[in-house]
């Protein structure tokens, strides 16, 4: 399994890919993952020029372990089948289907991408898909989207056009995203997917940004897409585990991986009883304070 | 010959100017030396009338002519109409081989090009140049030599001897008719004239130029009707825009709000973080950025800056008022925040530039800092500092306080981003020397912190804490990984300036600059 | 690749290069620099080796470096040979494939 799949992803930076300046070292900010756009950044006659950009800034530069994900044209374009190409030349860690509408459309760029990856000897596996909803269609589609392949680690909910489809606008209140959050997490969280919210693009509010991450953390969703590295110090503070969390967490980490070693079957923390089902969120609050460096424990 | 810090400075340029190799930054601690003193003229018929009706006939009545070297201060920044003035009269007047001894010179004096190249201008001392006069300098146009000197070291070599100052032009943003200055209640602001005070003490002739003629006695004063010959009315003194900024807004980039995060935990986590404590600051965005988060500390802990020194803008005068600072000692104004505090803050103080950073007086200021934070072009394995040449080897910066503050820290600090474009910032070599290695301390970019090797007491101070330490060589490792080693600049054989040390040794010169050579 | 027409690529921004590629006979390289100092040699360097993976042997490229890395001067000297050589985008989206890892590494 690849291991990237259930990766740490509590923010993803836009970064237009044919921009030297903002791809040369966006590390520095230490998102979890930057998307290098090929899509709505890129001026049309430019959609050439910004994939020499990317192959080189994939092959070149070192990313320090940040994700690299490629926000590929959408499938309506005739751009797409080359963008998949120099995705799996340039091994990118993930690409990020725009516009995604159903089950159908993730299958053709996993078949796209199974070209490509025969062509330039890349492991089928190596690269992952996640899907960008932004239609109406797309989000009604979730559940399949999310069920398509076991190379798509997760969706992600693109605000703009949304709002468009649904013949409103952002409002700053959230309520016209209400539906499509809640439905997405569902879809997602029942898949065994990962689930990301839209971006927030008011860059000068930063208390209405760490609101909305708040809220969408409490919702269910992994992370928020990030237009600025202004946003990522607050959302990774949104993301970052409470010290009780974190003392709760590793208790029952220990607990239930001491006396499953033991052949036990039933655990108990504080003195109570607890369910195995708490396990992976306990595993995950450790792992999201190992990445906000406020672990010093020994798991 | 080879100095102290290993640069090669050619026996004709020692021969020349009579000074010596740079022996490290305290190697003239004791040494006695007696002061100079300008030939005055005693004003006692109190019939006589200082007010001259224009620069020129300022210029007559001080005896103008051939080589004679005129000084001024640079307290109207990139604003400053008085060089360009005196220096016109002096063109027309036909006057050659004027050396300009100034406080520092900034873009604002591009129109001095043509003096420059048709000999009416042929030696210049200053903190530093920019723009067309950096340019001039480094492609030779300048007949004689070019001396960058810092603020303090300015102070010394006038009060040395070194230089002897002819004339004093001194924009004063009020004077009254018998030549008390202000650096308030004008048109043209500046808050404080620390800088020209040595000017008016040593030169022979001393000429205030305002354009606020103000009722006599201009009191409190900065410089004294005792020390001026003549003063001059025009129209403007300066452009008000362009001498402060409105405040600048915090910057918003992120990188140097993490550089200046790094600062402030940098500050905190060292022993002189006390009550107390004394500190000076830059203006640049990492800089403000720094003073701002360092400030909530303050606040949340309990501690009190003693000091805040130096050249001053907004956030300053913010701590000071909130009552967080004790007392600010001023002797440049950034902003009209800056100029409005010193102005009416009783806890707000103009110094002298001899009392701030001069190293051969009886103790300046700067022996007092725990802290200083500085910028830096590049900053090479050694912990060398270059301000004053870009990497380019134009000339294109000033010294400023920069070697003063350093030496006198306990704990300086420079940030620097370690890539500007390709150019690494952390590098083998500098392309000059300003600020020696050895007094400073701790270098921090985008990609980690540096702390001089001869500070083990601070590196034991900041293990523990989550601050990304590395060596300096390893961040000139990774700039190099990322750009590419760049080659040294290639430059002529001419000599045309010296970088002088504080203490009136030579750190560095100066070549000239050669286009570039495709080796095949 | 045959230089068959005039074409650019890249912008005048920090960190960028701005190349353009004009037909010719024998190689005419003309390399304007920010960093011409520091990086000159490299540059070329870079710049030369690209035309060679390229197969460009007729050609007069002039390229205005602001800071580029070498994958941005790769990319660019690419981007306008490729446009030059016939490789517009819409000879790519009708199926025209590019040589990633081949000619562009």
């Amino acid at each position: 399994m690849n291991p990237n799949l259930n990766r740490l992803r509590r923010s993803m930076m836009f970064l237009n890919a044919q921009k030297p300046s903002l791809i040369k070292d966006p590390y520095i900010y230490k998102p979890d993952s930057i998307m290098l756009d090929l899509e709505d950044a890129v001026a049309e006659n430019q959609k050439d020029a910004a994939r020499y950009s990317l192959y080189h800034a994939l092959k070149e530069i070192d990313y320090r372990g940040v994700e690299r994900v490629v926000r590929i044209n959408g499938l309506e374009t005739a751009h797409w089948k080359e963008d998949v190409r120099v995705c799996v030349a340039g091994r990118c860690d993930s690409i990020r289907i725009s516009k995604t509408e159903s089950a159908a459309d993730v299958l053709a760029v996993e078949a796209e991408m199974r070209k490509a990856e025969e062509e330039f000897g890349v492991e089928h596996g190596s690269i992952l898909i996640m899907a960008a909803l932004e239609s109406t269609k797309g989000v009604l589609a979730a559940r399949e989207i999310c069920e398509a392949s076991p190379l798509l680690f997760g969706i992600a909910l693109s605000g703009g056009d949304y709002t468009k489809d649904l013949q409103t606008s952002i409002s700053g209140t959230g309520v016209e995203f209400a539906w499509a959050r809640g439905y997405m997490v569902n879809a997602a969280r029942c898949a065994g997917k990962q689930v990301f919210d839209t971006v927030f693009t008011n860059l000068d509010d930063m208390e209405g940004f760490r609101k909305e991450t708040e809220m969408i953390k409490t919702m269910g969703f992994d992370g928020k897409s990030i237009v600025n590295p202004r946003q990522i110090a607050v959302c990774h503070e949104v993301f970052t585990p409470t010290e009780k969390e974190i003392i709760k967490a590793e208790k029952i980490v220990k607990e239930v991986d001491e006396k499953k070693a033991m052949g036990i079957g039933v655990f108990t923390v504080d003195g109570k009883m607890i369910d195995i089902a708490f396990y992976p969120g306990a595993k995950r609050t450790i792992e999201l304070a190992k990445a906000a460096g406020v672990y010093e424990g020994d798991l | 010959m080879i100095n102290a810090v290993g640069r090669d400075i050619p026996e004709e340029i020692i021969k020349a100017t009579g000074m010596q190799p740079f022996a490290g930054a305290y190697a003239r601690h004791n040494m006695t030396y007696k002061k100079d003193a300008p030939v005055v003229r005693a004003v006692i018929d109190p019939k006589e009338d200082k007010m001259l009706p224009s620069i020129k006939d300022a210029l007559v009545k001080c005896g103008i002519k051939d080589g004679m070297t005129l000084s001024f201060h640079h307290h109207f920044r990139e604003g400053d109409y008085v060089v360009n003035m005196v220096m016109e009269e002096v063109h027309k007047m036909g006057i050659k081989d004027i050396t300009i001894c100034a406080s520092s010179l900034g873009k604002a004096h591009n129109p001095l090009l043509p003096m420059i190249e048709d000999g009416t201008i042929t030696n210049i001392q200053s903190s530093g140049v920019r723009g067309k006069i950096g340019e001039a300098i480094s492609t030779g146009k300048l007949k004689g030599l070019a001396i960058m000197r810092s603020h303090g070291g300015r102070v010394r070599a006038i009060e040395s001897g070194d230089v002897h100052i002819d004339i004093a032009f001194i924009g004063a943003p009020t004077c009254d008719k018998y030549g008390n200055m202000r650096a308030n209640g004008g048109k043209s602001d500046c808050g404080v004239l620390s800088y020209a005070y040595v000017d008016a003490q040593y030169a022979d002739k001393v000429v205030a130029v305002t354009d606020t003629l103000v009722p006599y006695p201009n009191l409190p004063c900065s410089i004294s009707q005792v020390n001026v010959d003549y003063v001059v009315e025009v129209d403007e003194i300066g452009n008000p825009a362009k001498i402060a900024t409105g405040a600048a807004k915090p910057t918003t980039d992120v990188r140097k709000i993490m550089m200046a995060d790094y600062c402030t935990q940098f500050v905190i986590n060292t022993p002189y973080f006390k009550n107390g404590f004394s500190y000076q600051t830059g203006v640049g965005g990492a800089s403000i950025a720094s003073t701002i988060s360092l400030g909530k500390i303050m606040k949340e802990r309990g501690i009190k800056m003693g000091l805040g020194l130096g050249g001053i803008a907004g956030p300053m005068c913010k701590l000071l008022e909130e009552g967080l600072i004790e007392k600010l000692v001023d002797t440049q104004d950034f902003d009209l925040t800056a100029i409005e505090s010193v102005a009416h803050n009783p806890n707000h103080f103009e110094i002298t530039g001899s009392e701030y950073a001069n190293p051969m007086n009886k103790g300046a200021y700067v022996n007092q800092l725990d802290f200083v934070i500085l910028a830096s072009l590049e900053v090479d394995v050694n912990f060398n500092c270059n301000v004053v040449v870009g990497s380019d080897g134009m000339i294109t910066g000033a010294q400023g306080g920069h070697p003063d503050t350093a030496a006198g820290a306990k704990c300086t600090i420079v940030i620097a981003p370690l890539l500007q474009g390709r150019i690494p910032a952390i590098c083998d070599e500098c392309t000059a020397i300003t600020t020696p290695g050895e007094t400073v301390d701790v270098v921090i970019t985008d990609y980690g912190i540096a702390i001089n090797p001869r500070r083990q007491d601070l590196i034991e101070c900041m293990k523990g804490t989550k601050l990304p330490i590395c060596t300096i060589e390893e961040l000139r490792d990774l700039a190099y990984s990322i750009v590419g080693k760049p080659d040294p600049v290639k430059f002529g054989d001419r000599v045309v300036g010296v970088i002088e040390s504080r203490d009136g040794t030579i750190i560095d010169v100066v070549r000239q600059i050669k286009d570039y050579e495709w080796d095949d | 690749m045959e230089v068959k027409i005039t074409a650019m690529a890249g912008t005048l921004e920090s960190s960028d290069c701005q190349v353009t590629v004009e037909p010719g006979t024998g190689l005419d390289l003309s390399i304007e620099s920010s960093v011409i100092n520091q990086y000159g040699k490299a540059i070329k360097k870079t710049v030369l080796e690209t035309l060679e993976r390229l197969e460009v042997k007729d050609a007069k490229v002039t390229l205005v470096d602001k800071g580029a890395l070498d994958c941005t001067l790769k990319a660019r000297v690419e981007g306008a040979v490729f446009r030059a050589s016939g490789y517009t985008e819409d000879d790519i989206c009708a199926g025209k494939k590019l040589p990633w890892g081949g000619a562009i590494q």
